[in-house]
């Protein structure tokens, strides 16, 4: 009888994260999101690009831009994904072992990735390129800024998730807690892949 | 791909499990980190014309692919995937727009 109870509770929390499409209302409302950032992050890229080339004073992007150093961050945050991916199978199996190892190794690699954009930073400015020294400038440090600061949320989502699962602490369907954390990781990733193209790899 | 044929629907309870296996999730990121290494090479290489339209395919590629696989696009309802292409369509129009306003393409 308890049991039936129980089923039922859990089967009423369950619907009422369930909008009348039969999808969770979460997941609908992280989609949303992740579309609204896209029109964010188009901003912020299409503005470097028309920004670009004008430099007056200070370095030009193709003095100061370590392609080696940016590509092997690239790889980092592009391997996170698959280690984030992994923490959600890990998930839905159950395995909270695993999927706190998964998440953990996801925060660590997103760590080296603003690591190494810190000492890009640094390493421009050192070179005479300051926020302020030209429109590049001004538009390269917003745009990879915003990124850093994105993979910086993503990282602390991460860490605090694995802290909620490991007090079991987590409200509602717990595969679907650290899928959603990985919607937003997964995202901050392929904004990546469109930068190092468009930013990196392309010349002005 | 084979991959994609390891789509998984069973239900767990509350869990809706879906997308593809762990190896199946590996042979992409293989694929992913293949493609950059190609991408990285236009750096070294003179790919002449093609320097352009071969990296704008390939980030295409990855995003698509990180997308549809890693995001569970490709598996999951058709809403969300309506959700996020509308944005991203907007941002696309929107943007190409003003670019073609401020005459960035020639």
């Amino acid at each position: 009888m308890a049991d039936v109870a129980v089923h039922a509770d859990h089967s009423a929390d369950h619907q009422a994260h369930q909008g009348s499409t039969g999808l969770s209302n979460n997941k609908l409302a992280m989609w949303l999101f992740l579309g609204s950032e896209c029109l964010l992050f188009g901003g912020l890229i299409s503005t470097y690009m028309l920004y670009r080339g004008r430099v007056k004073d200070g370095p030009h992007p193709h003095q100061i831009y370590d392609i080696p150093f940016t590509s092997v961050s690239s790889f980092v945050l592009l391997m996170s994904s698959l280690t984030m991916v992994l923490a959600v199978t890990a998930a839905q199996r159950h395995d909270d072992r695993r999927t706190n190892l998964w998440l953990t190794v996801t925060a660590v690699l997103g760590a080296t990735f603003v690591g190494g954009q810190i000492y890009e930073f640094t390493a421009f400015y050192r070179e005479g390129l300051g926020f302020t020294t030209s429109l590049f400038s001004s538009s390269f440090y917003t745009l990879t800024g915003f990124h850093g600061v994105h993979v910086s949320v993503g990282i602390i989502m991460l860490l605090v998730t694995v802290g909620v699962i490991k007090k079991n602490r987590v409200v509602g369907n717990k595969a679907e807690s650290v899928e959603l954390v990985g919607l937003y990781w997964h995202f901050v990733d392929i904004v990546w892949i469109v930068i190092f193209t468009l930013v990196y790899l392309i010349p002005s | 791909m084979s991959t994609a044929t390891e789509q998984n629907t069973t239900t767990h309870g509350d869990s809706h499990e879906h997308g593809m296996s762990d190896a199946g999730y590996i042979k992409i990121a293989i694929i992913l980190a293949l493609i950059t290494a190609l991408e990285v090479s236009t750096y070294y290489i003179d790919f002449g014309p093609l320097f352009l339209p071969s990296l704008i395919i390939m980030m295409i590629a990855k995003f698509v692919m990180v997308v549809s696989y890693f995001m569970h696009l490709k598996f999951d309802s058709r809403i969300f995937a309506f959700l996020f292409y509308t944005g991203l369509g907007l941002c696309l129009f929107v943007y190409l727009w003003a670019l073609a306003t401020f005459k960035f393409f020639g």
